[in-house]
């Protein structure tokens, strides 16, 4: 029905704008944080994940060795290249330098930077101050008429030198200093860094934060109570499905209502009661718990499901003397597989991706956290502005899930579909 | 016992337990209480088999009514009880509730959160079933945005905490307000419409959901009343509006229900986007709060919760029985 009447190809158009629109809003988010996890701490910070792939002007701080210093007349040289055992300083190339941690960036390459001691005029009073200036290699500063206070340098008595550094693209420097040169100076440059991604970030949480425990504990949680209600659903789906009874109606009536009860108000009354009966906070208890709470969705999705079977295979395997359980575990139960695939899917899902279960049913205490609670509890408080990190920890929460997700989205959709439209 | 092994164990346990259970129940019914092959057979059958659906049942009755039926009963109990739970003080928990400011916020935020969420999740999941529908690429689209329902909620949170995010170096919304010359602002602290921020991101989660449902029920509507309404010259958005939505206003409605309950229920992304600071607090994150410190409170709160959402429980069986007679 592409050509028809009515449709036109300009409304084609804007459908595909909007629709990439809309994609792009709800992938972007996801990206930024993908790609974040696989940059460095220092690149963070500088920028935006979306300028990711373009390289980042970072500072740096060197300090080469004092040994070589010469003195030449009045002053004290010291020259060679600050790329020599320097590792991990970007391209190689820098694109600004400095003496001072506050102007890290102040001279371009091949420029002179240097540090007088200036005399001032403030206030009617002579006084003095230090002034950093740049100039080209080959020349002379020239001294401006006022410092940044704006008050006026004196000619009288002159500028005197205390030490200049001149470093070109290369990383090639000479340090120049009014003193003996008897300890390694600090210089700074900037340079670009090409794009870098590191797996680091993902090393961190796996082996020193304990990241790698919260994954096994969440797999922990998550497996037996997705298994666990399976059967013991299947056959109440069973009986609400094919067996006559009388309240038959009422129990499904019954699930229906529970599917909607608000997990709130199980929490302290079964707290209390775990308590108790000695179970107390342990994996134990969440998986009772989960079980239960994942009981109405499941009995309900398989019982749709199995209500439309074909009655014939039923009732001919009834004439032929099944008894109910036969037919149950024979007939009912391999035909059911979609049915329990969407529900297994959806379980998973949610005991994966519980924090109030686990916050409540779990010990408190670090060695039985789950990723969710691990990530909302102490990493988002103790690690709140280190995004790699937090980025990283994130996303070993949410692979397992999106890997489900993606190579069983079929069963997903039909269980999504089964347990809600009819 | 480590855990790992300890789940193993369980899980042979609960599931073997659970087959002995079914297979030994119905061995022991049909052969020793009421056996087929005495004279008294044909009485013994009809006896087994009426009492069969409860030996089926049984488990998940047991699941069904001690995890999810007595907490009702139970903290409707504990919520006339004081903190400590040995004094009882009537609905003095309700009443003192009902009283605080906190309170207020938090059920004045629920319901922001009840009529925008489900709305705007619906109506963008609506919109992206009716576009997507005649697209090439429509089934990857719809898979892309189906992918939030993967996520957990606090997963969710920690991505649109980078995108909310103060520094404009990271965050995409104050890197676009940098690029206009504007101020960094931290949207979570902006009153009232903070909420809106973080109801987003429950919207951005539900409305894959909303889509798959509405985009099987649009691909359900007959096509000769489209076919019909194109001949008599309606236009495309004639035919969404006028012959597509009312015939799907039943779709519709659920995933309106299914949404506005979730809403009732999600805690995480407050509690992991502000912890409910700067008047963002809902009644689930608001329950958290009390949870392990007053818990007469704490079972006040989960009750006027479960009040809330009894309406809805209400329709929903209701709509169930028409559906079965």
């Amino acid at each position: 029905m592409d050509n028809i009447a009515g449709q036109k190809s300009g409304l084609s158009i804007v459908t595909n704008i909007s629709v990439i629109a809309l994609v792009l809003i709800w992938l972007v988010p996801t990206l930024g944080l993908l790609v974040s996890s696989f940059r460095e701490r220092a690149q963070i910070s500088e920028t935006g994940w979306w300028r990711a792939m373009f390289p980042v002007e970072q500072a740096y701080r060197i300090s080469p060795a004092a040994d070589g210093a010469v003195q030449e007349g009045d002053l004290w040289v010291l020259s060679g290249n600050l790329f020599e055992n320097e590792e991990g300083l970007g391209s190689g190339t820098v694109s600004g330098f400095g003496i001072t941690s506050r102007a890290p960036g102040a001279a371009q390459p091949g420029q002179t930077y240097a540090r007088y001691e200036v005399f001032v005029m403030e206030d009617g009073e002579q006084d003095d101050t230090n002034l950093e200036i740049a100039y080209p290699a080959d020349g002379e500063p020239e001294f401006p008429a006022a410092d940044e206070d704006g008050n006026e340098i004196l000619t009288d008595p002159p500028p005197t030198f205390e030490r200049s550094l001149t470093v070109q693209e290369n990383g090639d420097f000479r340090y120049v200093d009014a003193d003996e040169i008897d300890r390694a100076p600090s210089v700074y440059i900037t340079a670009n860094t090409p794009p870098e991604f590191t797996l680091d970030n993902y090393e961190t949480i796996l082996t020193s934060d304990n990241m790698d425990r919260a994954f096994i504990n969440t797999l922990t949680v998550a497996i037996p109570a997705t298994i666990i209600p399976i059967l013991v659903a299947a056959f109440a789906a069973y009986a609400l499905a094919w067996m006559n009874f009388s309240g038959r109606g009422l129990l499904i009536a019954c699930v229906v209502g529970l599917l909607v009860v608000p997990l709130q108000i199980a929490l302290v009354p079964l707290l209390t009661l775990h308590n108790q009966i000695g179970i107390g906070q342990s994996f134990l208890g969440v998986w009772l718990a989960h079980t239960a709470f994942g009981m109405p969705l499941a009995i309900y999705l398989l019982r749709n499901y199995m209500v439309g079977l074909p009655r014939d295979i039923i009732e001919c395997a009834k004439v032929d003397g099944a008894t109910d359980f036969q037919i149950f575990t024979r007939i009912v139960l391999p035909l059911s597989f979609p049915a329990l695939a969407s529900f297994s899917i959806f379980q998973f899902l949610w005991t994966w991706n519980d924090l109030l279960v686990a916050k409540v049913f779990l010990p408190s205490n670090s060695e039985s956290w789950v990723m969710t609670v691990k990530i909302a509890d102490d990493l988002l408080g103790s690690r709140g502005g280190d995004w790699g990190i937090l980025a990283a920890a994130a996303f070993v929460s949410i692979a397992v899930p999106l890997l489900v997700f993606f190579s069983m989205q079929r069963f997903l959709v039909r269980g999504l579909l089964a347990g809600s439209v009819k | 016992m480590s855990p790992a092994l300890q789940g193993i164990i369980t899980i042979i346990i609960g599931v073997g337990g659970c087959a002995a259970y079914f297979y030994a129940s119905n061995y022991v019914l049909d052969k020793f209480v009421f056996p087929a092959r005495t004279d008294d057979h044909g009485r013994n059958i009809s006896r087994a088999t009426m009492i069969r659906p409860w030996l089926f049942l049984a488990p998940a009755i047991f699941f069904l009514s001690l995890y999810l039926v007595y907490p009702v009963v139970g903290s409707f109990v504990r919520s006339l009880y004081n903190r400590s739970g040995d004094t009882f003080i009537g609905l003095g928990n309700y009443t003192q509730m009902f009283s605080e400011e906190g309170f207020r916020i938090a059920f004045f935020n629920n319901i922001l959160w009840v009529i925008f969420v489900p709305a705007a999740a619906t109506f963008l999941g609506l919109l992206v079933a009716q576009l997507t529908d005649r697209l090439k690429w429509g089934n990857l689209a719809k898979s892309l945005i189906f992918m939030p329902m993967a996520i957990s909620f606090v997963g969710a949170s920690l991505i649109w905490k980078f995108v909310y995010a103060n520094n404009p170096e990271i965050g995409i919304i104050n890197a676009v307000r940098d690029y206009f010359g504007m101020n960094p602002i931290d949207v979570l602290q902006i009153p009232f419409w903070n909420n809106f921020f973080i109801m987003f991101i429950l919207v951005w989660i539900q409305t894959g959901f909303a889509m798959v449902i509405l985009s099987a029920a649009l691909r359900g509507i007959p096509e000769e009343t489209v076919e019909a309404a194109i001949i008599d010259g309606a236009n495309p958005f004639q035919i969404f509006f006028k012959i597509k939505v009312p015939q799907i206003m039943g779709t519709i409605v659920v995933v309106w229900t299914t949404i506005t309950i979730l809403v009732l229920k999600v805690f995480d992304i407050v509690y992991a986007m502000t912890g409910g600071n700067f008047d963002t607090e809902i009644l689930p994150s608001y329950m958290m709060d009390y949870m392990f410190r007053d818990d007469g409170r704490a079972t006040a709160v989960a009750f006027v919760i479960m009040v809330v959402v009894t309406p809805v429980m209400v329709w929903n069986i209701v709509q169930a029985r028409k559906e079965m007679n």
